[in-house]
């Protein structure tokens, strides 16, 4: 897929992430939007993945780590055509398939249900030795926050991933800078993470995560890297394509009102 | 004197025996195989073990991770360490998801021994109970650990299975057939009822004999499953008998004895008593010295239903 289609996919991702966000009052549109064009990467380039047959075997798996950008995750997923896009509205509503943060048992295409920070990339460590067993050639793919990377169960998981040199892991963190209570390197600094995951065994790459030439490109090299995981540390704004939710951390969980969705739609080309 | 076995000892056997019959099984360890017995199963089936590290956290997610890969997982360490140490990852990454992970947690209680109370686990029933959707089996010996074990593996669906470090008396005959969910009465009697849940089956029927020797008849059932509790057994114990003395290796807040009177208290109410660890911490020492120390023998059983008759 032209990267001009992908641009075109990420724009249509994050409207519908606002428009989520909006309808249920409530939610994560910061890192939603900063994880919005990796998500795009994968599930309409990279993944292998039939939204037909969501249980295929073989298929490429997608663990988000950062459960509360499930909005992102929904919106490409429904775009996908796992589900109908007037679900999206549902987000977080009583009775919606659309929980708060994912649940693999009511959403098809959810690969694990995640929101308890850390515990996605660990049970992603357990699916890539489950394909390993099984001469299984599916990949899995999961996505961290940074503020994440201050969980200890992440760095038990990523010692496990070095150590069984699982190279069909492929982990990814959206490296935004923020987290609910301000700057990363103010809360609780996480630097220099590429050195973190080199020392633990794994292959790293920096990329710029949201520029597509650049995140398929890291993709394209994580699947050719064999003997050890790779983890892609994209450097991504968040709240990116709405000028005043980006680099603003009280954007993390947040709902913006009517006048700022509809003012959010504009600037991403779309209406509410 | 009937022979003494580890129902650890009894849980390297089964997965032995379930590797075998079962190539979908794979276990997982934090570094404590030789003391769980998971090792058998790793000497036998080394690329179906995966050592998690100390990292019983990280362990229970990769657990998560291979059951919804469509695995049947085993993942030990001690009580203290996976329930406590990784309640939450069992609760969203394994229970949530309906995941096919059966914890063995091997060393609960105080019969751990001289090891203290940092690893004398009493809690652990009260903690997987409260988790929506998981099983807990806690078996009395050798050969109801066994035979659950195997009920476990061929259950879908996560379980919780407390197991003992101390060897412990072999109460049934070889072959014995358990159900999850089947309380098993294994003595008759009309004037109290003493439910019991793991090595505490044993000194419920010590106790048993020595109140029979008063006159006094119990009836003695092994509560082997937790969750779901029998109740159609416990309230036959509370209409039958009219008192009920519950006896186990944990804490009274949260384990067998609160599961019971949460039933009887709703459908069958009655007179109870309940052995247990009274809201404390354990100590070094021997599991003997210990079983005495926090009143948890067939004499304290004794005292039990004599307060209750």
């Amino acid at each position: 897929m032209e990267h001009t289609q992908l641009q075109q996919i990420a724009r249509t991702v994050r409207q519908d992430i606002i428009r989520q966000v909006y309808c249920a009052g409530s939610g994560h549109p910061g890192g939603s939007l900063s994880a919005a064009d990796l998500l795009t990467a994968l599930y309409f380039s990279e993944m292998r993945i039939d939204p037909a047959m969501p249980d295929m075997a073989g298929r490429d798996r997608f663990v988000l780590s950062k459960g509360h950008a499930a909005p992102a995750l929904y919106a490409c997923l429904a775009e996908r055509g796992y589900f109908p896009k007037e679900e999206l509205v549902t987000l977080r509503k009583s009775g919606s398939r659309l929980q708060g943060h994912p649940s693999m048992k009511m959403l098809p295409g959810v690969e694990m249900s995640t929101g308890s920070l850390g515990q996605g990339i660990s049970a992603a460590v357990g699916m890539a030795l489950a394909g390993r067993l099984d001469g299984d050639s599916g990949r899995v793919y999961t996505l961290l926050g940074d503020g994440e990377l201050q969980e200890g169960i992440v760095w038990e998981a990523a010692m496990a991933a070095g150590h069984y040199k699982l190279d069909n892991l492929c982990a990814i963190v959206d490296h935004n800078g923020l987290q609910i209570d301000g700057r990363n390197e103010d809360v609780m600094n996480v630097m220099p993470i590429a050195e973190k995951f080199a020392v633990f065994g794994w292959n790293v790459l920096e990329i710029d995560g949201h520029d597509f030439e650049q995140i398929l490109d890291a993709l394209e090299m994580a699947r050719k890297c064999k003997g050890m995981p790779t983890v892609i540390v994209a450097e991504t704004v968040k709240g990116k394509g709405v000028s005043f939710m980006e680099g603003q951390a009280g954007w993390h969980g947040k709902a913006p009102n009517e006048e700022q969705a509809k003012q959010a739609m504009a600037e991403l080309g779309g209406e509410l | 004197m009937a022979e003494k076995i580890a129902t650890r000892a009894s849980y390297g056997k089964a997965l032995v025996e379930l590797g075998a019959e079962d190539p979908n099984i794979v276990v997982l360890d934090a570094d404590l195989s030789g003391s769980t017995q998971t090792k058998k199963f790793a000497d036998v089936y080394p690329d179906r073990f995966f050592n998690a590290g100390i990292a019983e956290a990280n362990m229970m997610g990769m657990a998560a991770g291979l059951a919804v890969s469509g695995k049947t997982v085993f993942a030990s360490s001690f009580a203290m360490f996976a329930s406590g140490r990784a309640y939450e990852i069992i609760r969203n990454s394994i229970a949530y998801t309906g995941a096919n992970v059966k914890i063995c947690a091997t060393h609960a209680g105080v019969t751990v021994g001289e090891d203290g109370a940092s690893h004398q686990c009493v809690e652990d029933l009260s903690l997987m109970r409260t988790i929506p959707g998981m099983t807990v089996l806690n078996p009395a010996d050798d050969v109801s650990a066994r035979a659950l074990i195997k009920a476990a593996a061929a259950y879908k669906g996560p379980v919780y299975i407390r197991l003992g470090r101390a060897a412990v008396p072999v109460i049934y005959e070889e072959g014995k057939p358990f159900e999850i969910g089947k309380a098993l009465r294994v003595r008759e009697g009309k004037d109290a009822a003493i439910l019991a849940t793991g090595i505490m089956v044993n000194e419920a029927l010590q106790a048993a004999n020595m109140l029979a020797a008063e006159g006094i008849e119990c009836r003695v059932v092994d509560v082997h499953t937790i969750k779901p509790l029998d109740r159609e057994e416990v309230i036959a114990a509370a209409k039958d008998c009219g008192c009920i003395v519950t006896a186990e290796e944990h804490s009274v807040i949260g384990g067998l004895g609160s599961a019971v009177a949460e039933t009887v208290c709703k459908e069958a109410p009655c007179r109870m008593a309940m052995v247990g660890v009274q809201d404390t911490f354990g100590q070094s020492g021997k599991p003997a010295e210990l079983m005495e120390q926090y009143g948890l023998t067939a004499a304290d059983i004794v005292k039990a239903v004599k307060s209750c008759l």
